[in-house]
């Protein structure tokens, strides 16, 4: 019962000291990049899937040139943030602080996005997310990019896609409260449509993680709607979908590119024939690359299907690796300094300025999620897929450019 | 007119869901006095039990009674398990410790099974199999009940009656009343403590595992984190009837269940959540013991 | 003259400190370092209700998001144009002057919260209590996430950067310095006695209402000033750092520090914000091995690292702040 102080000092001398004990870096010269994302917590999924996407775009490299560039073998730290934009700080501070990274690949939630992005960019790192989607994302500073179209483009195209194609003059909106990506999105959906000549007859919200959606379908069901546009994520969208053909909703559904996965198909069943969603990719389009991205994933992970946060993840990494090749090859000299050795040294800063150079120059890109080039506000302009989903598969619809 | 009943069959759906859950907290609280806050978690495990129960006899690809009620039970079965041996190894060696303390180690319980459960069945959802083909039972114009809603009333209808008739009438029934009242009396009496509170915490787990095969049934998407917030109004639920009242429960989440799909569906779903603690503090304004609780002082 | 050299001697080392750190350790250690900070002043008011009072509040977190969403606006709204006028000052004194206001507008309104929570502690006892609180906290978020003008999901960016290392560890002493005098004075035996029996208490003419009440106004202040230096050390606030879970992570450290004493807070808020940092290299392990320690913890240790006691540098702290020798064990 009454322990000495001498042993809950201790206690805590141990805990500080295993704390500092983590600081001593390693002496092999290497190039460390660092990826923070949401492995824990209500969004694990999302850094899941960007974790896969990125060891994909490693197991590339590594059949390709035993995983080295230019010499120096890559090497990707992984860190948890909980789904917490507090605990994304804290993890990307450790990346730059404690690993010493050269660039940092993260997060695909826009709240953490902009709690990462203000560190990268004081220390003068560049971060690419691969899937936030808010404006804001990338007004932090020059160091931070983004591999994903943004809300804007996606809600406007949606919206002409509905009203001149499939003729719908009432739509009604279901969006994730809790997410500020749907609620981007129903923004420029509703302005466009409105725009259009069409009426938003129903706006209903629910919040990521729901079980239950009877009660908002059945308010928007009273309101004989068009079609229904529900932007968000697939984890919602197949339950949605399901529920509104039980209550006898027939209308189309419309959906965004957080729909993206092949889990879709199997929450939703046949609930979600007749419904189309905007996204970077189809599976079925027959680039090249992303047929050998599919291939290589589909063997790493038993044969599922990877979803658009790992194709952008991929692309993010691979846009990482061709700017530090061609580093590499136009200037070897320079490229030594992203060496772990050379953490903390002026030559490193001069490197790390060139590689965020290069990385705002990205133009023509040919990834798996459409050809990247990024604009002057270092957001990725591309063109969008709409998909429709016939007798329970996904078929390529139209394509529609920015 | 259509619109309000169709929202009212809707409710009480979730309603008896939230019942079922709340029957555990609340059996849990009157004899151990514990809020068992990983009493979501073992919801989340009987949905994922009820998964690899229905994949092993192949229910989902064809679907029959039998085996939907074979899933159900082998679910419950390992919940109680499950419920047993989380009784046993965290909670029986803090019993006499302070609440709080209690409370915390329910707290890392609930925090070592979603993460456990993370690991072993990764973060992403699992979709559950159809075991009954969904069917809409139209009721009035306009107002329509699902195969799959009826089931999960039913089935949580029979499940609370069954745990009247084991309280009232049964011998370990009365043996766990006589625990809630008084610990040391009822050992005194010779009713052995130690094992009514584990067949207390096996019966609550068997409930939340029922409640979480009937969700998965209706809204088939299962994750490591989907005990967190029905657990946490389950529990508001219970408290809202009377905690330690077993009646008090089953309105505590009709009631509940009720409120929120109105909130949704008439005001706005942004406040769905706020709602049941909005109802439950001014209802412990009203009555600080809840709607069927026992005013008790405690210790004097 | 004792208690003006210590406080002197305090401030000294703080600013120095302010100065040097920063510099000289790495920016993650010093991040770490500030969260430790600021936990200390969310467990240190929190035992004020939990510890002293034995009022079971869950609800941190909503005071907390309260002070932190006050003072993020009022830096955001008025923080330019009052940094503009105090032009002839330093800027590190400036933005201090600002910060300190709206600290302090921060913790004002969550106190009133404090005290309109406090209020049904009148009628509501233990667990009753406790759920209560707890949707105070989860009303609090909500009422957050429907806010268009702060953000709502999508969070409120941009807050200047003004928590430094002076501000966060001053306010830490601080809660401590009155965390201690309260523990030592009429008022502190008047707490303790409603933990240790409120019904006992009550007759021995303890004005039970009242003193509920004060820890809760008390204790909601401080989680609003630490909400404060949280939005203004961060720079971002987003309705999802404020969840039950942040309360239950502030229990944590009272209940594993031990009930009512104070440097048990500050070292659970030590070793309990340190932990997942060392536990990084395991990864996907490393909320399993959380949630496992803290169940032995409890187990092998349910009245806390410290019980009710004092550390030995607590007396030290006491004779220095409080200029009275630290009490016997209370329970």
């Amino acid at each position: 019962m009454k322990l000495r102080h001498g042993t809950q000092l201790a206690f805590l001398a141990l805990t500080v000291s295993l704390f500092a004990a983590g600081c001593g870096g390693g002496g092999k010269d290497e190039l460390v990049i660092g990826e923070y994302g949401s492995l824990t917590g209500g969004d694990a999924t999302f850094g899941g899937s960007t974790k896969l996407g990125v060891e994909v775009a490693m197991a590339e490299l590594t059949s390709e040139a035993q995983g080295k560039i230019g010499g120096l073998p890559v090497r990707v730290v992984v860190e948890d943030d909980q789904s917490q934009a507090q605990e994304a700080a804290t993890a990307v501070q450790k990346l730059i602080n404690q690993d010493q990274v050269i660039a940092v690949i993260g997060e695909v939630a826009s709240s953490r996005s902009l709690a990462g992005g203000p560190i990268c960019q004081a220390a003068g790192v560049p971060m690419i997310s691969p899937s936030s989607t808010n404006p804001k994302v990338t007004q932090v500073g020059d160091c931070v990019f983004r591999m994903c179209f943004l809300d804007d483009f996606q809600g406007r195209s949606v919206a002409q896609f509905a009203y001149n194609t499939l003729g719908i003059k009432k739509a009604a909106i279901l969006k994730d409260l809790k997410s500020d990506y749907s609620a981007g999105l129903t923004e420029f959906f509703g302005t466009a449509f409105k725009q259009l000549g069409g009426t938003i007859i129903a706006e209903q919200s629910y919040q990521a993680g729901d079980q239950d959606f009877s009660a908002q379908l059945t308010a928007i069901k009273a309101k004989k709607p068009d079609a229904i546009y529900i932007p968000g994520y697939y984890t919602e969208a197949g339950l949605i979908a399901r529920k509104a053909r039980e209550l006898g909703i027939t209308v189309p559904l419309l959906g965004s590119d957080g729909w993206e996965s092949e889990k879709l198909l199997e929450i939703g069943g046949e609930s979600l024939n007749g419904s189309y969603y905007t996204n970077h990719w189809a599976l079925d389009m027959p680039n090249p690359k992303l047929q050998a991205f599919l291939k290589t994933f589909r063997e790493k992970n038993g044969g599922s299907d990877p979803d658009a946060i790992a194709g952008l993840a991929y692309d993010a990494a691979n846009v990482l690796f061709a700017c530090l090749k061609q580093i590499a090859t136009d200037d070897p000299g320079m490229f030594k300094a992203f060496g772990s050795t050379k953490a903390g040294t002026p030559e490193r800063k001069a490197a790390e300025a060139k590689l965020r150079e290069l990385i705002a120059a990205t133009k023509g890109y040919d990834g798996v999620t459409g050809t990247i080039t990024l604009d002057e506000n270092r957001n990725a302009s591309k063109p969008l897929v709409v998909l429709e989903i016939k007798g329970g598969k996904k078929v390529f619809n139209t394509s529609i450019n920015p | 007119m259509s619109e309000f009943l169709q929202q009212l069959v809707n409710g009480v759906t979730w309603g008896s869901v939230y019942a079922l859950i709340a029957l555990g907290y609340t059996m849990v609280y009157g004899i151990l006095r514990l809020i068992n806050f990983a009493h979501g978690d073992v919801y989340m495990l009987g949905a994922f039990m009820g998964l690899y129960a229905s994949r092993w006899l192949h229910a989902g690809e064809s679907p029959s009674f039998g085996k939907a009620l074979v899933v159900l039970l082998t679910s419950m079965l390992a919940c109680a398990l499950i419920g047993m041996v989380i009784e046993r190894f965290a909670y029986k060696p803090v019993r006499k410790s302070p609440r709080l303390s209690a409370l915390i180690t329910a707290i890392g319980v609930s925090l070592l099974i979603e993460n456990g459960c993370v690991l072993l069945f990764g973060a992403s959802p699992r979709f559950f199999p159809q075991i009954v083909a969904q069917k809409a039972i139209p009721l009035a114009p306009g107002v329509a009940i699902s195969n799959q809603q009826l089931i999960v009333i039913v089935v949580s209808l029979v499940l609370m009656l069954a745990l009247r008739w084991l309280v009232l009438h049964t011998r370990v029934g009365k043996a766990m009343q006589a625990v809630s009242h008084n610990h040391m009396a009822a050992a005194l009496m010779g009713i052995s403590v130690d094992r009514i509170v584990t067949f207390t915490f096996m019966i609550g787990s068997a409930l939340a595992a029922a409640a979480g095969v009937l969700v998965a049934l209706q809204s088939p998407r299962i994750e490591p984190y989907m005990g967190i917030l029905p657990g946490l109004k389950a529990f508001v639920a219970a408290v809202l009837g009377g905690i330690g009242n077993i009646p008090g429960a089953v309105v505590g989440g009709l009631v509940m269940g009720i409120a929120e799909v109105l909130v949704t569906g008439y005001l706005s779903p942004s406040y769905r959540d706020a709602i049941a603690f909005v109802l439950l503090i001014v209802i412990l304004l009203v009555r600080p013991a809840g709607i069927f609780g026992k005013a008790v002082a405690e210790k004097v | 003259m004792k208690r003006a050299l210590a406080l002197g001697g305090t401030l000294l080392a703080l600013v120095a400190l302010n100065v040097l750190l920063p510099r000289v350790t790495n920016p993650y250690h010093f991040q770490v370092l500030m969260l430790i900070g600021i936990n200390i002043v969310l467990a240190v008011s929190l035992n004020l209700v939990n510890g002293f009072t034995g009022q079971f509040s869950i609800g941190h977190a909503g005071f907390m998001a309260v002070g932190a969403y006050t003072s993020a606006m009022f830096t955001l709204k008025l923080g330019a144009p009052l940094a503009a006028s105090w032009s002839f000052l330093p800027s590190p004194v400036a933005q201090g002057l600002v910060l300190l206001m709206a600290l302090v507008a921060g913790g004002l309104l969550a106190a009133v919260a404090g005290w309109v929570v406090g209020l049904p502690s009148l009628r509501l006892r233990g667990d009753y209590l406790a759920i209560v609180t707890l949707g105070f906290g989860e009303i609090i978020r909500v009422l957050i996430l429907n806010i268009d003008a702060i953000g709502a999901a999508r969070g409120l960016p941009g807050i200047p950067q003004y928590s430094t290392f002076f501000w966060v560890f001053g306010t830490a002493v601080l809660v401590i310095v009155v965390a201690r005098r309260i523990a030592t004075s009429t008022h502190g035996r008047a707490l303790f006695a409603i933990r240790d029996d409120e019904v006992a208490a009550e007759a021995l003419g303890v004005d039970t209402t009242k003193y509920k009440v004060l820890a809760f106004v008390l204790g909601a202040f401080f989680a609003g000033v630490a909400g404060g230096l949280f939005a203004h050390f961060l720079s971002y606030l987003n309705p999802s750092s404020f969840t039950f879970l942040k309360s239950i992570e502030v229990i944590a450290m009272v209940v594993l520090g031990g009930m009512g004493s104070i440097t048990g807070s500050v070292l659970a808020a030590i070793v309990l914000t340190l932990l997942p940092e060392v536990l990084r290299s395991v990864k996907e392990l490393r909320m399993v091995i959380y949630s496992l320690m803290l169940i032995v913890l409890m187990i092998t240790r349910p009245q806390g690292l410290m019980g009710t006691r004092e550390l030995d540098l607590g007396r030290w702290f006491g004779k220095r702040f409080g200029g009275r020798p630290t009490p016997k064990e209370t329970a």
